[in-house]
């Protein structure tokens, strides 16, 4: 977790930077042979990596679950039978049953708990990513464009959500709701997530800006809003592509944090973080209640981290 | 350098003052009352509040406060605590020293292990040594803290009886380090993956090939022009991690009953202390400004083409 006790994921931002500004050089390369753009070229490096295709297919599965959990399970999260507490070991071969991953506490289903908590923890990892993504990636271009004293005032003010510790930042915002939904926890974690890609996007556009396709639109005449949107944002977007999608695991591990504290989801929402911040009281005796969403967290997680590695080892020629 | 040293410094003013002002408005705007949290579930005595609220200067208009508080911050006055009446300063002088220590054992632990670790996967790249590397990495990363910090807790400490499951002494090195370590797992975990990247991308350039044509032993090469010129990322995120490693203890602290800033962050926010939140925020702001500078500082040691003039 990203220490989800730490800012997550101040993953790498000079190395993508340096990724921006290979990327740029591709992409003037492919123009020149009026060849392949570096999307194109990157898409077919993806499509051979087994790195990226083992974790699209999860994500696939994840979100799928998220979506419609009733496809993988008939039985209710919710309803616990108290002669079944803790009831013994998992049963490995009753694939997708009621069974198979053992019951809690209070007797309920862990397999059936574990496939409808996924939409609580997706729908939060992608509502910040996106929140996150738009304003981030709005603050940080406009300041990398416009320079001069719009920069110094938007990233100033970058630096200063950014000095403030993200997972305590989150808890005193939590602290003051007492009904905590995924709006509450998207938008707590999302106010103070956003600084990271403003700074990845700020980087790259003006890496971007000085390139000469870009001093070719001015001259042509077209407007800010066209230079903006048509020539410097697609190509100063992948090193922010690379950076969400690593940092869209790590808030998932952020929500699983907040809830260990207390903060995240109430004690009705079906939720990872909530299941597993109970199981870390009983794994001594009864670890199968921590292992199995704990392991579906991770897995998720990982597929996401894997994903935007794999797509920043394509977009970057300097480490194929 | 002095200049530049000189105006780092004054830039960094706004950005104290927009950080406090920040944590400020969002302990104080935010619903939730302390002096009526005193009483617990019976109803308070509304003239019993408003005297307390009028002593402590909680009456006046949000701004005021603030400046108030902010002057009596360059006196060195943090306030005092709405439950106990304690000065915040004696609090948090207490907590520090404990945090300083758990965060310094944790952060030479991500120093040494994550960049030995990313040395090894990136110049054995694509070897089985490379993806172990990766894989724990990855692991680390996608894993809760608290999971690791009660699994090793219970492994370590309980099961096999190597160390204490929890540190009854703080000033004991020996008890803090499997906290040390649960702490510093993450950061060494992104410190061994910038490393790593950071050498894989850096082995083929120009200097390297010439580093090798001169003859220079493997050894050299490595630590003077490849692992030198590779570090600026980490050394960037290093410098950053320890204000984080300092506050974000919340849950490390938490599992191991250790009584530093997590600890009293923790107590803060749920009694709805604002002026402790504030005050401790305050000092970690601090230490956060100025570990950047200092790793601004370090680029041009690492890489002699920046220069501060």
């Amino acid at each position: 977790m990203p220490d989800l006790t730490k800012t997550p994921a101040v993953d790498e931002p000079e190395v993508v930077l340096a990724e921006a500004q290979a990327g740029g050089k591709v992409l003037d390369g492919g123009e020149a042979n009026g060849a392949r753009s570096l999307w194109s070229d990157a898409w077919r490096d993806l499509r051979r990596r087994p790195l990226f295709i083992i974790s699209s297919a999860l994500i696939l599965v994840v979100l799928l679950m998220a979506a419609f959990p009733g496809l993988f399970t008939s039985a209710d999260p919710a309803s616990g039978d108290l002669t079944k507490h803790f009831l013994g070991e998992p049963k490995l071969a009753h694939f997708f049953q009621e069974d198979w991953f053992g019951y809690d506490r209070q007797g309920r289903s862990i397999y059936a708990r574990t496939v409808f908590g996924v939409r609580n923890s997706v729908m939060v990892g992608v509502g910040v990513t996106l929140l996150v993504t738009l304003f981030g990636g709005l603050v940080g271009m406009l300041a990398g464009y416009f320079g001069g004293f719009w920069d110094s005032l938007l990233s100033r003010i970058t630096d200063v959500f950014f000095g403030i510790p993200f997972l305590l930042g989150a808890m005193v915002v939590l602290n003051a709701f007492t009904n905590r939904n995924v709006w509450v926890i998207t938008g707590a974690l999302a106010f103070l997530g956003w600084t990271q890609i403003a700074r990845v996007m700020r980087g790259a556009v003006i890496t971007t800006k000085h390139a000469d396709y870009v001093m070719a639109a001015k001259a042509l005449g077209a407007g800010t809003k066209r230079i903006l949107f048509r020539h410097v944002l697609p190509n100063a977007v992948a090193p922010v592509i690379v950076v969400a999608t690593i940092a869209l695991g790590t808030y998932i591990v952020a929500e699983s944090t907040l809830s260990y504290l207390g903060l995240g989801f109430g004690d009705d929402a079906i939720s990872w973080g909530a299941d597993i911040s109970d199981a870390t009281n009983d794994i001594r005796n009864n670890p199968h209640t921590l292992i199995f969403p704990a392991g579906m967290l991770s897995l998720t997680v990982l597929a996401f981290i894997m994903l935007g590695d794999a797509v920043r080892e394509a977009l970057d020629p300097k480490l194929r | 350098m002095g200049r530049y040293v000189a105006r780092r410094l004054l830039q960094m003013i706004p950005v104290f003052i927009g950080t406090t002002l920040l944590i400020f408005l969002m302990v104080n705007a935010l619903p939730g009352d302390p002096v009526k949290a005193l009483w617990g579930d019976k109803p308070p005595d509304p003239a019993q509040v408003a005297q307390i609220k009028h002593d402590r200067g909680l009456d006046l208009p949000l701004w005021e406060q603030y400046l108030h508080y902010m002057k009596g911050l360059f006196q060195g006055d943090f306030g005092k605590t709405i439950a106990g009446n304690r000065p915040i300063l004696d609090e948090i002088t207490q907590a520090f020293p404990v945090s300083m220590r758990l965060a310094a054992m944790a952060w030479t632990f991500e120093l040494v292990v994550g960049i030995t670790l990313g040395v090894i996967a990136g110049i054995r790249r694509g070897r089985i040594i490379d993806t172990t590397v990766t894989m724990f990495t990855l692991l680390v990363i996608s894993i809760p803290i608290f999971v690791f910090g009660r699994g090793l807790q219970l492994v370590f400490g309980n099961e096999l009886g190597w160390v204490k499951p929890t540190v009854q002494d703080s000033e004991n090195l020996e008890q803090l380090i499997l906290p040390a370590l649960v702490l510093g797992l993450v950061g060494l975990a992104y410190v061994a993956r910038l490393t790593r990247t950071s050498i894989k991308e850096n082995r083929s350039a120009d200097y390297i090939r010439t580093a090798v044509a001169k003859g220079l032993p493997r050894r050299r090469i490595v630590s003077r022009h490849l692992l030198r010129n590779s570090l600026i990322p980490v050394v960037t995120y290093l410098g950053t991690d320890i204000g984080a490693l300092m506050g974000g203890a919340v849950i490390t602290e938490g599992i191991f009953n250790v009584t530093g800033v997590g600890n009293l962050l923790f107590q803060g926010i749920a009694r709805r202390e604002g002026a402790v939140i504030v005050g401790v925020v305050t000092v970690l702001v601090l230490v956060y400004l100025l570990a950047s500078l200092l790793v601004d500082l370090l680029y041009a040691v690492l890489d002699p083409r920046i220069r501060y003039a």
